[in-house]
């Protein structure tokens, strides 16, 4: 699915804080057609005096129906996602362009394995993989890395967490851990990345989204193990 | 005007340059990469460009170092929406590259180490307007930007830019690299916001 490019008018229609500084919105898009997971739209803010502000945001659902599922982040000295996380509200206008993207997807008829490995937000693209598994009914294996810094910063842990049939998940706190955790924090490494049916010769679609230096450090990993870098698809977010 | 958004407007930055429309202006500088990073050693690094004959010519580092350098100062504008800029960067013009080369092609595919592909009109790349970098505000170009070298190409949003360089195919026909394959516009003006095809 593409988009022809066209600006739609969304209307923010629930918004609900998922951690101290990410919110879920839910738009009503009128004319939006649905996507694929993984892709992105564009978000475009007008204020009153005709000023505008462009950003990309992922889009944490497939969004039937003409609605769109959005995870944001705030982004401190932002200027669109402190408006996004602290000030919009149900009835609040926006326009949106999209789905965009057509490499960082996953297609619900694909049967083979797949290895999610997301950095703080960058799980916000893989929620929309994980709705649309449970949704088509069908189960590619999954295995999803989170590294978070602490318990209060994983977004979507409680979804994440509930028993799917051929999901697993694995949790890396790099500051702070939950009480009674295992492990101490640390940053992620190859054991994190490696389990029975997701390795090199399992003919596995990798995903990795996050910040730049964690999908640096997390595709250099995952290539090191022996990965092919051409079944690695990398998103990533702010400067290096 | 139609869409207002209530409430947005109060964090806007102070206008001190004109940027393309739907750019915002960082300091950061942000990656795109549709995969991981290549290590590509400046021992094995190899620049080939080749017509649409099939005659090639091949640059060694050395031999890249050994060309006429130019220092190079411009903004940059990625598809994702953000501008960086008075960015510097020092290269080698793709004239010198293709003085001696005879083609009457109008087409280039450039083709980088781990499979990315990108393609511009040739006469976007004459004239001037594009470079092979190899360093990035005086220092050499970092891997994550696309070293040791990339193509620069900055009056088109960045994805053409591609990193990593190791080939430029001249083409009498245009064909559509990795991102226009993928969504984005074959050419990609900023100025004309030619994000998506």
């Amino acid at each position: 699915m593409t988009s022809d490019g066209t600006w739609h008018v969304g209307t923010v229609v629930a918004a609900r804080p998922l951690t101290d500084t990410a919110r879920s919105l839910t738009l009503s898009v009128p004319g939006f057609t649905g996507a694929l997971p993984g892709q992105h739209v564009d978000l475009r803010l007008t204020a009153p005096d005709g000023y505008q502000a462009t950003r990309a945001y992922s889009l944490a659902g497939t969004g039937s129906d003409e609605r769109v599922d959005l995870v944001v982040d705030e982004v401190p000295e932002g200027e669109v996602s402190p408006y996004l996380v602290r000030d919009a509200r149900p009835g609040d206008q926006l326009e949106v362009r999209g789905p965009l993207g057509g490499y960082f997807v996953w297609h619900d008829a694909d049967p083979a394995p797949v290895l999610l490995v997301a950095g703080g937000s960058g799980v916000v693209p893989f929620l929309a993989m994980l709705r649309a598994r449970r949704a088509s009914g069908r189960r590619a294996p999954f295995r999803l890395v989170c590294s978070v810094r602490g318990p209060l910063d994983a977004i979507g842990r409680e979804e994440i967490d509930t028993p799917d049939p051929g999901l697993g998940v694995r949790w890396v706190f790099t500051r702070q851990v939950p009480a009674g955790w295992s492990t101490p924090p640390g940053r992620i490494t190859a054991a994190d990345l490696t389990a029975p049916g997701f390795g090199p010769d399992d003919g596995v679609a990798v995903f990795v989204c996050g910040p730049t230096g964690f999908v640096e450090a997390a595709a250099g990993l995952l290539t090191g193990l022996g990965h092919p870098p051409a079944r690695v698809r990398t998103e990533r977010f702010g400067g290096a | 005007m139609g869409v207002v958004t209530r409430g947005f407007g109060g964090r806007r930055p102070e206008p001190e340059h004109q940027v393309p429309p739907g750019q915002f202006v960082t300091d950061d500088f942000p990656v795109l990469s549709a995969g991981p990073t290549p290590d590509v050693d400046e021992s094995r690094w190899e620049l080939t460009v080749r017509t649409e004959t099939g005659e090639g010519r091949t640059w060694d580092w050395a031999q890249l170092m050994a060309l006429p350098a130019e220092d190079v100062e411009t903004d940059i504008h990625c598809v994702t929406h953000w501008t960086k800029l008075g960015t510097t960067w020092r290269g080698v013009s793709v004239d010198t590259l293709l003085a001696d080369v005879e083609t009457s092609a109008e087409f280039v595919m450039a083709h980088s180490y781990g499979g990315y592909t990108t393609n511009v009109p040739l006469q976007d790349l004459l004239g001037g307007q594009a470079w092979v970098a190899f360093e990035f505000e005086g220092e050499p170009l970092e891997p994550v930007h696309g070293g040791p070298a990339r193509l620069l190409v900055p009056h088109l949003y960045f994805w053409k830019s591609a990193k990593w360089l190791r080939g430029l195919q001249l083409m009498d026909d245009d064909d559509l690299g990795f991102w226009e394959q993928n969504g984005y516009h074959a050419y990609g003006d900023p100025w004309l916001e030619q994000r998506y095809a």
